[in-house]
């Protein structure tokens, strides 16, 4: 049981550190960002590659997975987001074009493999790889009956840190104002001379370096890199976790992840491994119905 | 290419070489309808999936445990898929846009990971065994049915039903303000929908000899596939979610050529769709212009119409 109160609170750093990344662009677009599972992956996917088929120092490579993941946030922002804002589309317009990227993305590591195209990205297919052991120190420790791996230890730190300086750039600093102005009302951030665009940009990059990041982490901890570790482990747990915290707050999407993590393992302590998901969704479904402005949230956004 | 060219110059033989696509079609059409219904009222509802599965095991289990006639296991479970309908859509229908779609994504997840993978009876997570499907006969089931149902759906949209859901989808506030039911019109779109899903997916039951309680069947994945027949095709006409789901359905075939990259294409498409057409397929106006921001903009522009 402690063992597993352990794991939570690892797995719910990782889901934090993914919802902050989401709710960030659903507080200032309203736009659920359904690319940022795929973004989770893709920072996984490129960092593994670039330390074991292209011989990279394993930080390095983590370095590059990063700034590929926060690229591919700005890819997003210019094909998906601005062309259809240029066109007032309704949102719902975005989802679709969010969708198809993940498509793409995922599609494009799924084919990366010996003679393809994408053999640059990613060599090994559908199938699941890990770091091999010594590609980055692991300090094993044991503390009672708990066993600490410090692969896991350090996801709690990063994301805390993380987390706090987002804050802090959000309350205290000209940029976190921009972009809170440009959450607030897009037109009158225009008027009081805000560059929205760039803001809206900015946000992307910040979101999708702290998706990769948080697939990084995913993937040298639990050792399970593949084509599919976005859509199977955070895409719709995402979802699960801005809503707990209430969409649009950082601080909620925190909380948000650290309680998922502990529901999950609360019901697979109690019923049994084969209702973990079911649990987990049928708690969503009545939050929302009970208090759809989330947990923490104080009002409800309306928009999509 | 050598798909479409069969299509014209050989249609029998076509008909015969790809009935099961077709009849995959005309299912995905009619899911794509009970989609339509749902956004036509200014609902974004994901729930379809957990319809079609009501439907699906209804009439299933029932052909297997009772042995009861498929005409009357079907309307089972379209019954049941109503019934269940105005259940979920009693506390759901509060919520709007974004948080109705969460919540009906918990909708079937929990109806699928809880209670179908959990249940002895559904054969849990093995899935059913359907010894009395017949996967070439329901073609002209499925699509005979399909035209019934678009046209009566078509039929609702011109008349006062649709010109309720109409006003609801375009301002709430401002419908309610003009005497209109809106907790009861949108609850029976909602109810239509899930009558519909639960026709689609009794259907599609039968079209296999299997049933599969995947995410790809009655989960998350096939909900948003959905979705995305009824947007790209155009959600302001009853035509156009038949058009997306016509043609996503047809995207690896329009993509053959193109072998493992399908997907990859098959998400550029998407994308250019959506971009360069936000209104959907089907729908007034031509193509959006993408112009990039550093190109000159033209001095006079012509008014657009609608």
């Amino acid at each position: 049981m402690d063992q597993q109160l352990v794991n939570a609170i690892f797995i719910g750093s990782i889901y934090a550190l993914f919802a902050v990344g989401y709710t960030l662009v659903f507080g200032i677009l309203d736009i659920l960002n359904l690319a940022h599972s795929a973004v989770f992956m893709l920072g996984a996917a490129i960092t593994y590659s670039l330390a074991l088929n292209h011989g990279l120092t394993f930080w390095v490579a983590c370095v590059l997975g990063i700034a590929a993941s926060a690229v591919m946030g700005l890819v997003i922002e210019h094909v998906c987001l601005r062309p259809l804002r240029r066109r007032q589309a309704p949102p719902i317009a975005a989802l679709i074009s969010t969708i198809g990227l993940a498509l793409v993305i995922v599609a494009a590591v799924e084919q990366g493999k010996g003679g393809s195209l994408f053999v640059w990205l990613w060599v090994d297919g559908a199938n699941s790889v890990a770091f091999p052991s010594g590609t980055f120190p692991n300090p094993v420790w044991h503390i009672g009956d708990l066993t600490l791996e410090s692969s896991k230890v350090v996801i709690i730190p990063i994301s805390i840190a993380l987390m706090l300086v987002l804050g802090y750039v959000m309350r205290y600093t000209q940029v976190g104002r921009g972009l809170r102005a440009v959450a607030e009302n897009p037109r009158a951030a225009r008027l009081m001379g805000v560059d929205v665009d760039r803001m809206i940009s900015l946000t992307l990059v910040i979101s999708s370096a702290l998706g990769g990041l948080a697939g990084i982490l995913f993937g040298a901890a639990l050792g399970d890199i593949s084509p599919y570790i976005g859509r199977d482990n955070v895409e719709v747990r995402g979802l699960a976790v801005i809503v707990l915290g209430g969409m649009g707050s950082i601080p909620g999407a925190v909380i948000g992840g650290y309680l998922l993590g502990l529901v999950e393992i609360l019901a697979v302590v109690t019923f049994g491994s084969s209702v973990r998901g079911g649990v987990a969704f049928a708690a969503l479904f009545l939050l929302l119905i009970l208090r759809p402005q989330g947990l923490f949230g104080t009002r409800l956004r309306e928009r999509i | 290419m050598d798909f479409f060219i069969n299509l014209i110059s050989d249609p029998v033989g076509f008909w015969n070489s790809n009935t099961l696509l077709i009849a995959q079609i005309g299912i995905n059409a009619m899911i794509a309808t009970s989609m339509f219904l749902v956004l036509y009222s200014g609902q974004l509802s994901l729930a379809a999936p957990g319809f079609m599965a009501v439907g699906a095991y209804t009439s299933v289990l029932m052909s297997l445990y009772w042995h009861t006639p498929l005409a009357l296991n079907i309307a089972a479970g379209v019954l049941l898929a109503g019934v269940l309908g105005l259940l979920v859509g009693l506390p759901v229908l509060r919520l709007r846009g974004v948080f109705l779609a969460i919540a009906t994504i918990g909708f079937i997840e929990a109806l699928r990971l809880g209670v179908i993978l959990n249940v002895p009876i559904t054969g849990e997570g093995l899935g059913l065994k359907n010894p009395d499907a017949d996967p070439l006969g329901g073609v002209s089931v499925i699509l005979s049915s399909l035209v019934v149902v678009v046209f009566l759906v078509w039929r609702l949209t011109k008349g006062r039903l649709g010109h309720a859901w109409s006003a609801i989808r375009q301002d709430e506030i401002a419908a309610l303000s003009q005497g209109i039911d809106v907790a009861r019109y949108k609850m029976i779109a909602f109810i239509l929908s899930a009558v519909i899903a639960g026709y689609a997916g009794a259907l599609e039951a039968h079209l296999n000899f299997f049933v599969d309680p995947g995410d790809a069947q009655y989960g998350v994945t096939r909900a948003v596939q959905v979705l995305t027949f009824a947007v790209l095709g155009g959600s302001g006409y009853v035509l156009g979610p038949v058009v997306g789901a016509l043609i996503i359905t047809l995207l690896p075939e329009i993509f053959r050529e193109a072998g493992d990259y399908i997907n990859v294409l098959s998400g550029i498409f998407l994308i250019a769709v959506i971009v360069f057409r936000p209104q959907g397929i089907v729908g007034r106006g031509g193509l959006a212009l993408v112009r990039p921001a550093w190109w000159p903009r033209a001095r006079v522009r012509a008014a657009s119409p609608g």
